[in-house]
């Protein structure tokens, strides 16, 4: 570690909070319906659109009605995901005459976008044409991120109205989301990217002829091997900037290329890597703050923002820290920090990010519920790895996915004033609404639907030799770590992998569509539940047994509650996963 | 419900035009007037032929030149196949593929410790870089080879060495690509 490597890390969190402020009181505006500048460009576009699908600007909606028209509006957009996929070769923009995607394999990419996911069974370049990718994948990453943006906003209507039966309209949420926030911070950021040397062009791939031509042993189809030499490079392009840019925002994840944020065209410089970490971060940042403006009670706000805080540099400090130890089973190498290198695990690393940048973001992204990667999980230290997973773990509720990490916070929120109330036995209120049985009951719905089709999953996986471990790409504890993580990375809709194992398998497809479904889905409804019932709720006037909930007790208490609940979940799992295989590395074992 | 659904396909399809559609071509339209290099990949072209773009990286093997780092991308350095190795840290593929590219260096270097970057593989199989301490390594062997000083090879590398960007993001680096294009203007190979 380096300091350096320490400043880089400030740096980032830094910018982080200067512009949740103000971002956050913008997006207070935005959903309150109150004037903004950007009024004059999007309000004439919002009206279009309503007057175009017929939707009624001013009707308010039921948590039922609310759910229903989300579900609605998610089943027609993966239809049309899958569509799409499914008749490619028939349509314009696909240079490459990439052939019709696989429907197992279509139906997973579908539901993986719809859900805000972005898992990636296929391999981009070879799979998905320009116009999938900007038609239904790029268009997923605006409207997943800005129906949960819309759901986050219906929480805090719950918990700031009184005696109300409705949370909002679905549709002009979701509308404003993506016009108001979602589509001018795109445009802006993706001629950053494009600044940076992300490109966005619509060629077919190019061919260049080699400096030095190189020569690969290539297993033909009849078993032999046979020595090649290969003279040029295919250069894959693509119109990347514009999808890169919601890719982020959007906390989706999905790469436009294979290597997602690894590819130097995706990710060229170390300035665009710092705008990818801080446009995971911003939104979501930005929320807590929203949130404490829209319930009149902004150090709440600021309560939700410390926890979230001190959960993200614990994670920073335990990736980086084992990110920039030498692998003890690499021999007469040079892996220690010094002016000409940056040394640690750079396996599956870049130079230009080094080992700071590359624990920085993995902690970043899902922390967040992106799970874009400009390193592979798959290759961190025992440790390194430990950290994505358990940030997934805890319900990516450390800043979170685009509004899911705010309503994800907010349902551990519940159970914290719960748990306080409990402790000095008077019934439990949050910002003067009571937290009642029903209310309760939902919370832990929500808490215990997560766990059991991660753990479910996985077990079911690790009993089929032929379809589930036949997939592995490495073996021992390190085995048990990539399948744990697939299912834990569909569940809590986050996208990243432990990329070894191979993913497109009919088993896998199907099951991890189902997992990535029941992680959006399931939880959704009990949260909107529980929207719904404090909407309904009295005002209660503090009294002397209200436990406040802007005070750092009261974060200390949040942390604890994620942590220990997270913890008593999934520990054993982990124990026989990454902190087994931490232990037999450093007693000179591989598998 | 039905009127719902009806919505929900009118909103499906207007809003598809409007972000899957107008939005990625207006970037595309603005990335060609404000950014055209950018935009298309950093392409270089040497006597009308392409060559490469700026920002991939390139496998290089020959003594003479300066080596990449070990690709897992298709065959090598696959830029339309882009990947890593995914082998985790304590997995026997891993330690023995490290293993006999040591050794294969070491033949030039006998007892010298290899800098990481040489021996790993990136994420994406394309890294365009090599750390200045993965360059100074192999110094010597391309002088030798190129019938150059060290001297002279030695100041061809600084001049690619980028520092960190703005002064403080990332990490220090040496573009492999360009550095064996100029290398090759300097001294031509045989």
């Amino acid at each position: 570690m380096t300091a350096n490597g320490w400043f880089q890390i400030f740096f980032f969190f830094a910018l982080v909070m200067v512009c949740a402020k103000p971002l956050g009181l913008y997006m207070a505006r935005v959903f309150e319906h109150e004037r903004t500048r950007a009024d004059v460009i999007f309000r004439p576009i919002e009206r279009l659109i309503y007057r175009l699908t017929g939707i009624e600007e001013t009707h308010e909606m039921a948590w039922t009605e609310y759910a229903v028209v989300m579900l609605l509006f998610s089943l027609v957009t993966l239809l049309a995901t899958y569509a799409v996929e499914r008749l490619q070769q028939l349509l314009p923009l696909n240079p490459q005459h990439l052939g019709a995607v696989a429907p197992d394999l279509a139906l997973n990419t579908a539901a993986s976008f719809t859900t805000n996911t972005n898992w990636q069974s296929y391999v981009p370049e070879t799979t998905m044409s320009y116009l999938t990718q900007m038609l239904t994948l790029a268009y997923h990453n605006f409207f997943s991120a800005a129906a949960g943006m819309a759901l986050a906003v219906a929480l805090i209507r719950g918990i700031s109205r009184r005696e109300s039966k409705t949370l909002g309209n679905f549709w002009v949420d979701t509308t404003r989301a993506s016009l108001w926030v979602l589509l001018p911070g795109c445009l802006i950021y993706s001629m950053l990217l494009i600044s940076q040397g992300v490109v966005q062009n619509l060629r077919p791939y190019d061919q260049a002829k080699l400096v030095q031509s190189q020569t690969a042993t290539v297993t033909g189809a009849d078993g032999k091997t046979v020595t090649q030499t290969i003279t040029t490079q295919s250069i894959a392009q693509g119109p990347v900037a514009s999808q890169e840019a919601i890719k982020m925002l959007g906390t989706n994840g999905g790469g436009f290329f294979n290597a997602n944020s690894a590819h130097p065209f995706e990710n060229p410089t170390p300035l665009s890597n710092l705008m990818q970490m801080f446009s995971i971060f911003v939104i979501p940042a930005g929320l807590t703050v929203t949130l404490g403006r829209m319930t009149r009670a902004p150090k709440h706000g600021w309560a939700v923002f410390a926890a979230m805080a001190a959960l993200f540099l614990v994670g920073v400090f335990v990736a980086y820290y084992a990110e920039a130890q030498s692998n003890p089973l690499l021999h007469s190498v040079d892996q220690r920090a010094s002016l000409t290198q940056a040394g640690g695990n750079m396996e599956g690393k870049e130079v230009r990010f080094g080992v700071v940048n590359s624990a920085l973001f993995a902690t970043v992204t899902t922390d967040a519920s992106c799970g874009a990667v400009n390193s592979t999980h798959d290759s961190f230290m025992p440790l390194g790895g430990l950290v994505p997973m358990v940030n997934i773990m805890l319900g990516e509720v450390i800043f979170g996915g685009v509004g899911a990490g705010l309503y994800g916070m907010l349902i551990f929120v519940v159970l914290a004033v719960f748990i306080a109330g409990l402790m000095v036995g008077r019934t439990p209120e949050y910002l003067g609404k009571k937290i009642e049985s029903y209310d309760v009951k939902m919370a832990m719905l929500y808490v215990l639907i997560f766990p059991l089709s991660i753990l479910g999953f996985s077990a079911v996986a690790l009993m089929m030799p032929n379809l589930g471990l036949s997939s592995l790409a490495n073996t021992g504890p390190h085995g048990l770590s990539e399948i744990l993580y697939a299912y834990t990375s569909a569940t809590g809709n986050n996208g990243s992998a432990f990329a070894g194992l191979n993913a497109n398998t009919h088993w896998y497809n199907l099951s991890l569509t189902a997992a990535m479904l029941i992680g959006r889905f399931l939880m959704i409804v009990p949260m909107l539940a529980i929207a719904g019932s404090l909407a309904k709720k009295k005002l209660v006037p503090p009294s002397l047994g209200t436990f406040p909930v802007h005070t750092p007790l009261f974060t200390v208490l949040l942390v604890g509650v994620v942590v220990i609940v997270g913890a008593l979940t999934f520990f054993p799992a982990l124990s026989l996963g990454p902190v087994l295989e931490h232990l037999m590395m450093h007693a000179g074992k591989s598998f | 419900m039905r009127r719902n659904l009806i919505t929900a396909v009118l909103y499906t399809v207007v809003t598809t035009v409007l972000f899957g559609l107008v939005y990625p071509f207006v970037v595309t339209g603005l990335a060609q007037v404000l950014f055209h290099d950018k935009a298309n990949g950093q392409l270089i072209y040497k006597n009308g032929e392409l060559v490469g773009s700026r920002i991939i990286g390139q496998s290089f093997m020959a003594p003479q030149y300066f080596h990449s780092r070990p690709s897992l991308a298709g065959n090598g350095y696959d830029a339309a196949n882009s990947g890593g190795s995914n082998l985790g840290p304590t997995n026997k593929k891993l330690v023995d593929r490290v293993a006999g590219d040591v050794a294969t260096l070491q033949i030039d270097h006998p007892g010298v410790a290899v800098p990481i970057d040489l021996v790993t593989s990136s994420g994406s199989g394309l890294d365009p870089h090599i750390t200045p301490a993965g360059a100074e390594f192999q110094v010597a062997r391309v002088a030798r080879e190129r019938h150059l000083s060290e001297d002279a090879v030695q100041r061809l590398v600084l001049q690619h060495t980028e520092g960190r960007q703005l002064g403080f993001l990332g990490e220090p680096r040496v573009n492999v690509l360009l550095l064996n294009m100029d290398l090759d203007e300097m001294a031509p190979p045989k």
